[in-house]
């Protein structure tokens, strides 16, 4: 088994995340957030703060010299507040000071004149009549509109013997990163300014800061510091907190240091979109899927963010790894007063697979099929025709094998046929199992310019330095890199050092984001290995001989295939040609397949391949207290291939986790637009003993696009847990819910309503 | 009003001059710049914290300076002032204090820091360092757990990465390579 390369640095302490760097003359900044989430600003006064002893500077949105606004998709995301605040995360002005607790007393003493307005607290609130702009320039409040127009639904629910029509809704989940945000701004000597910080896309984040700044893309370097957990969290808002930093460093001199404090951290970023879904599903008598007819409305809070990309994915997955061959979607982001809301491990899909993947149960319930005889007359076979009229043919169709596999470990037809079905035991408590399957995009798909490079560059002595353009999250990115790259030189991986993002050495390669990393950056790192193998064989050729087949890297030696004797190490190889005035330096680049979408009828090749799996899990509900206690869960997940399986493992776990949290228990409540669980006190994540042991599974159908075959692992793994559990507690109860979290008060409440 | 405190981190004699309501957090990150004491929700909640102080696991983010060092007398010839203010538990001499940066010794990992490289556990890492030293302090006390016991002992310590599971199994390993030696 490959060890993490970063493992030794984090297991002893010496990781250096961005609230362990420590510079000379710094100073720390601290925010003052919005007091309404909806309100006019009249007046600002910062003269008070200004004059409280250790206070270097305060700013507003007036003192910003670039652009006010910014944002991934639409430039609404303002750096701080200008005449207005769209939500109680809003920044009003920033405060520098020489400590950090000086800054915050300080931000607190500012005088800010607000003139309160009526929040927009729902989509609904949104879409109605004369409802307030919340963007001046967006009548609607409608940022982002997806459809698909799929043969015909009205024939197709014509045809069917069977119509249901179910509606489901999911809630606002923070990405609970255990590390806050975190960045220090430096400014340099020529005038340019240096961010080191934790973001998951430093691309993102230079950008952003160009733009705040006012300064071209040369002037912004951004080097990624350990991240403590990302999630798909750590982008916009991170950014903006980047661009705060870097306008108090040019303007002070000084460097600046911002460091989050839970409270702000949860009070300001963004999280996973609520969803809210209509379902119609019509059968014909044969128990083969007709028609679908699906609306979905997301919040998407004060901005727009990335809600493009996270209503896209479910548009493009809403039938679930089933043919339909009549449907209907319609898909929109909705602006409220709400806590904006972005990227979270899956861009939409753990909320649609909860909604489609509870509604086979439910419509395989209603027409008296099992859900798995149910699914299984419907799944995508090879070279079927999807929804959006893509048909799958360049890769391995795996929904079946993933199931196959799941149950078998899982037990599942014995375990389904114990199940309590609403009929208590005499301990009080309900059992029961469900599962969940799903297809999902590999990479940004036709959402996004899906290309990536990689810089691999050997030095004199052997050894090799290497960069990607997509960067570590934690989840185990440089890793990955560095296997593949000392694979494909068979040399050992002490020989390679993987060098921190810094932008202004790797070129963008687009968000780490969408379980792309390892695809994008593999086939980079390859491409780089092909033009420096391409560069030595001339030099191959003199030193061990000309060889029709071809050299091979083993060992440490390159070998001539054609005549296995002659071989040579590496390393003296590598000195050959630096000697021949030769630098073994290559840029890897890797351009995503061609994908294209249609948007007036949402057709085409959305994703350039997909990936399949498959979870079953077992609980037990206490009918007295509502609490569901997991006992055990199986996750089978086709890969293409697993780059480091005890990694690949460690994703799924982790994503089973994150799953189990969205079924069970997260929320982030909003009361009249504020945020009531700022802390870990009132928002809880899964703990140890709360989560079952996982049994984790690899499928491998080397895929062509992929380095090795390898796909995508990060966000499937964290897409079906709602739905399996909510399958579960009705297997268990007799009771459906269609809303998460299921808390256990829901629970109790519905098994025992109050009197 | 700062005081002059005298703390035992990792086997070392400290003095910090700080206020007796700064916190061991504080005083650990800012003022030794022992960075792998991390700080993630500074309530006592998350476990990122975690230090060992005379071999129990404690919430540094909590812990006054105060309550873990012992108040020095004035220097510089003002004599001795008494501080009954200063409740600190500890009389005559400061408890031991373990950082994560004190657990291996000589450049050699303690076997829980190389079971959690061997078995997977580290992912972004950010609770890593609190996570081998509730274990230390789990293992000290039962050096055969099982592994609902593990999962008990680490309930306080969250991990947003890993499900926990490839952790349980590393403090399971080291359990065994401790005992065999």
């Amino acid at each position: 088994m490959v060890a993490r390369v970063d493992a030794r640095e984090k297991v002893t302490g010496e990781a250096k995340y961005a609230d362990d760097l420590h510079f000379d003359r710094m100073i720390y900044a601290a925010p003052l957030h919005a007091a309404y989430p909806s309100a006019l600003i009249l007046s600002i006064d910062t003269k008070p703060a200004k004059e409280m002893t250790g206070v270097i500077d305060v700013i507003t949105a007036d003192d910003i010299p670039g652009s006010k606004q910014v944002g991934t998709v639409i430039r609404d995301h303002y750096v701080m507040a200008t005449d207005r605040v769209r939500y109680s995360g809003d920044v009003v002005a920033m405060v520098a000071a020489e400590t950090a607790s000086s800054a915050r007393a300080a931000a607190k003493r500012i005088l800010v004149e607000y003139k309160p307005l009526k929040p927009v607290l729902s989509p609904e609130d949104a879409l109605a009549e004369n409802a307030p702009n919340i963007h001046y320039n967006c009548k609607n409040n409608i940022p982002s509109h997806y459809k698909v127009r799929h043969g015909d639904i009205k024939k197709g629910f014509a045809k069917s013997a069977h119509v249901i029509a179910r509606e489901f809704k999911t809630t606002f989940v923070e990405h609970a990163y255990m590390e806050p945000e975190s960045c220090i701004a430096i400014k340099n000597p020529d005038g340019s300014v240096t961010v080191h910080g934790g973001m998951q896309h430093p691309f993102t984040t230079r950008k952003f800061v160009s733009w705040a700044c006012g300064l071209p893309l040369n002037r912004v370097q951004i080097i990624q510091t350990t991240l403590g957990g990302g999630f798909g969290g750590k982008d916009d808002t991170i950014s903006v907190i980047c661009a705060r930093a870097a306008i108090l460093a040019l303007r002070t001199g000084r460097p600046v240091k911002i460091t989050y404090t839970r409270e702000e951290s949860i009070r300001e970023s963004y999280k996973r979109h609520p969803f809210y879904f209509k379902y119609k599903v019509g059968v014909g008598k044969n128990g083969k899927l007709q028609a679908m007819e699906i609306d979905m409305t997301a919040d998407s809070g004060a901005y727009c963010a990335t809600s493009p990309f996270v209503i896209w994915r479910p548009t493009v997955q809403c039938t679930g790894p089933y043919i339909v061959p009549n449907v209907k979607c319609d898909t929109r982001a909705v602006y409220t007063n709400n806590t904006f809301t972005g990227a979270m491990r899956g861009f939409g899909s753990p909320q649609v697979n909860f909604a489609i993947e509870s509604m086979i149960d439910i419509v395989a319930n209603e027409i008296g099929m099992d859900p798995v005889e149910f699914r299984k007359k419907n799944f995508f076979t090879q070279g079927c025709t999807t929804h959006t009229g893509q048909k799958l043919s360049q890769h391995k169709v795996s929904i079946n094998e993933v199931v196959k596999k799941t149950f078998k470990a899982f037990d599942w037809k014995k375990k389904y046929e114990q199940c309590s079905r609403g009929s208590m035991d005499d301990e009080g408590t309900f059992y029961g199992v469900g599962m969940a399957a799903s297809y999902r995009g590999v990479s940004l798909g036709a959402e996004g310019n899906d290309f990536c490079s990689a810089i691999v560059n050997i030095q004199p002595d052997g050894s090799i330095i290497l960069e990607v353009g997509v960067a570590e999250n934690g989840q185990g990115l440089k890793t990955a890199m560095v296997h593949i790259l000392a694979t494909e030189f068979s040399v050992d991986h002490s020989r390679i050092r993987f060098l921190d993002t810094d932008t202004s050495s790797i070129t963008d390669s687009c968000p780490t984001v969408a379980s792309r990393g390892t695809l994008v950056g593999g086939n980079a790192v390859l491409d780089a290995v092909k033009k420096i193998k391409d560069q030595m064989r001339p030099v191959l050729k003199e030193l061990i001989g000309v060889s029709k087949k071809g050299y091979q890297f083993s060992d440490g030696y390159i070998v001539n295939r054609s005549q296995p004797r002659k071989k040579i190490k590496f390393e003296d190889a590598v000195a050959a040609c630096h000697n021949k005035k030769m630098y073994l330096y290559a840029l890897g680049v890797f351009a995503g397949p061609p994908v294209h979408w249609i948007e007036e009828t949402g057709q085409g090749n959305a994703y350039f391949t997909y990936v399949y799996g498959c979870q079953a899990v077992e609980l037990v509900v206490d009918a007295r207290t509502g609490k569901v206690s997991v006992k055990k869960v199986v996750a089978a997940h086709e890969v293409g291939k697993a780059i480091n399986p005890q990694m690949a493992k460690g994703q799924i776990i982790g994503g089973v986790a994150m799953g189990l949290g969205f079924a069970l228990k997260e929320r982030i409540v909003h009361n009249e637009g504020v945020i009531q669980n700022l802390n870990f006190d009132k928002y809880k994540i899964p703990t140890a003993p709360e989560m079952p042991e996982v049994e984790a599974i690899l499928v491998e159908n080397p895929d062509p696009a992929g380095p090795w075959g390898a796909k995508a692992l990060g966000e499937p793994v964290g897409e079906l847990m709602g739905a399996a559990v909510a399958n579960a507690i009705f297997n268990a109860t007799g009771i459906r819910f269609t809303e998460v979290p299921i808390t256990a008060e829901k629970i109790r409440l519905s098994i025992s309503p109050p009197l | 009003m700062k005081q002059l405190f005298q703390i035992n981190v990792n086997g070392k004699s400290y003095e910090v001059n700080a206020d007796p309501e700064r916190t061991l957090l504080d005083v650990l990150r800012e003022d030794l710049r022992l960075t792998g004491t991390k700080r993630g929700c500074d309530i006592g909640l998350c476990g990122t914290c975690t230090v060992l102080i005379d071999g129990k696991p404690k919430r540094a983010c909590i812990a006054k300076i105060s309550s873990v060092g012992i108040p020095l007398l004035c220097k510089e010839g003002l004599g001795e002032v008494d501080l009954p203010h200063l409740t600190s538990p500890y009389k005559g001499e400061a408890p031991d204090i373990i950082t994560i940066e004190g657990l291996s010794k000589d450049g050699m990992l303690h076997p829980i820091q190389q079971a959690f490289i061997n078995c997977g556990a580290i992912q972004c890492g950010f609770c890593t360092p609190g996570m081998v030293l509730t274990a230390k302090a789990l293992l000290d006390k039962n050096p055969n757990p099982t592994r609902e016991e593990i999962r008990k002992a680490m309930a306080a310590n969250l991990c947003r990465c890993t499900g926990y599971q490839q952790i349980v199994d590393a403090i399971e390993e080291a359990a065994k390579k401790i005992n065999q030696r």
